[in-house]
């Protein structure tokens, strides 16, 4: 059996590793309502973008536009978001095996990562990495998002790529974080709604320019989307864990005081009994 | 006096919801000049400059400084997609003082490594900005 002196170390270490894990869920927390906030606040724009891309692309059909241009899948590139820090429990292991599974029969693939978790282990494997951007912030960041858009919206008008998907985790709720592959490239206009009914639009300057912009600010849009559910996923992914975290380290305090108060009572016996027994022998 | 008719104006940007309500006329700064919309317009889609968007609601007029973007029109609902919009209300002018000031100066400085559109980007956009508070 340990000895007390050690028991109590321990005892103590443990401690001080709660507190910090306490004190990580706490932030975690403050982080991931302000996340979750955005993602929320985020999600008119999509849906109207949403709408307006459906109604005008059935209101212009036989449109030809880069961005619209379905190729033979040879080149394929795949933009991976993950976190920049870790202790977030399988938040970015999941996104990774989802993504490695994926390219896993795909001869021809380039990867662009997001956040250094993802970056570190395809560099490692010797993946294809045609642009990494870590160090992305605490908040999902419009800019970051124009600027990924714009790298594979370029490589793929220049029939670098002729399909490019997005992995990142969709952020469910709290306790769930689920990777999703989604095809950004070639964009595939969303179904109008309004049951099918063409609207005859008036174009300004025209429907080929409209599509022009609308496209490109779409396929970013989305992209922005993907950042923000991945940060209020990272969020919620670290709170969680540094909750489990917090209550292992409870468990562990009580078995080791346990342990340790039955150290102390085995050694004020064994005293009472050598007391006794010194005694016994004077008599 | 018969009702007046109203229209329902969107304005939202990738980040959050502007503005959203039930407004009597809108002008807004189309690719090719500014387009006014009453209700009952017909469906129109229209590409957006950095320029202010009007709402003329209850005798008032308020002023809306959007970056870009679009607008679409159809059964008198009016939808703004802006890459940026503030309402006259929630500019920093502070700060759309600073971004004029930087533009500038890179556009004086001139030189080689300077992006020049990005930069008269940049300084239209801080001037919109001021102007919707002026």
């Amino acid at each position: 059996m340990a000895s007390l002196r050690d028991l109590r170390r321990r005892i103590k270490s443990i401690k001080s590793t709660q507190q910090i894990t306490k004190a990580m869920k706490a932030v975690s927390a403050a982080k991931m309502r302000r996340a979750q906030e955005s993602v929320l606040a985020a999600r008119p724009f999509a849906r109207r973008m949403r709408d307006v891309l459906g109604r005008v692309g059935s209101a212009s059909v036989g449109l030809k536009h880069p961005l619209l241009a379905v190729r033979e899948p040879n080149r394929v590139a795949y933009v991976i978001v993950t976190a920049d820090r870790g202790l977030c429990g399988g938040f970015n292991a999941n996104i990774i095996k989802k993504a490695v599974q994926e390219m896993k029969d795909r001869p021809n693939v380039e990867v662009v990562t997001i956040g250094r978790k993802g970056r570190d282990y395809f560099r490692r494997r010797g993946y294809n990495i045609a642009q990494q951007y870590v160090g992305i912030g605490e908040t999902a960041d419009i800019g970051l998002a124009r600027r990924v858009a714009k790298f594979v919206m370029d490589k793929y008008a220049a029939e670098e790529y002729d399909e490019v998907y997005l992995i990142y985790s969709q952020f469910v709720n709290v306790l769930v974080q689920k990777p999703v592959v989604q095809k950004l490239l070639p964009v595939e206009p969303p179904e109008g709604e309004d049951d099918g009914k063409r609207v005859d639009y008036i174009f300004e300057p025209d429907a080929e320019q409209i599509m022009g912009r609308l496209l490109p600010m779409y396929v970013e849009n989305a992209m922005f989307q993907a950042l923000l559910e991945s940060k209020a996923g990272e969020h919620s992914a670290r709170m969680t864990a540094m909750d489990n975290a917090t209550s292992n380290a409870a468990d562990m305090i009580d078995r080791l005081t346990l342990s340790m108060n039955r150290a102390r009572q085995a050694a004020i016996t064994k005293e009472i009994s050598e007391i006794v027994g010194g005694a016994a022998a004077l008599e | 006096m018969a009702e007046e008719k109203l229209q329902r104006l969107e304005v939202v940007t990738p980040e959050r919801k502007v503005y959203s309500e039930d407004v009597r006329f809108v002008v807004v700064p189309g690719s090719e000049g500014e387009l006014g919309f009453l209700p009952d317009h017909a469906p129109l889609v229209s590409a957006l400059k950095i320029g202010l968007v009007r709402v003329h609601k209850d005798g008032k007029v308020l002023k809306i400084a959007v970056s870009g973007g679009f607008v679409e029109v159809r059964n008198s609902r009016v939808t703004i997609l802006a890459n940026a919009a503030e309402r006259e209300d929630q500019i920093d002018v502070a700060r759309a003082e600073a971004a004029k000031q930087r533009a500038e100066q890179r556009l004086a400085a001139g030189g080689p490594d300077i992006d020049i559109a990005r930069a008269e980007a940049a300084l239209k956009r801080a001037l919109n900005r001021l102007k919707a508070v002026s």
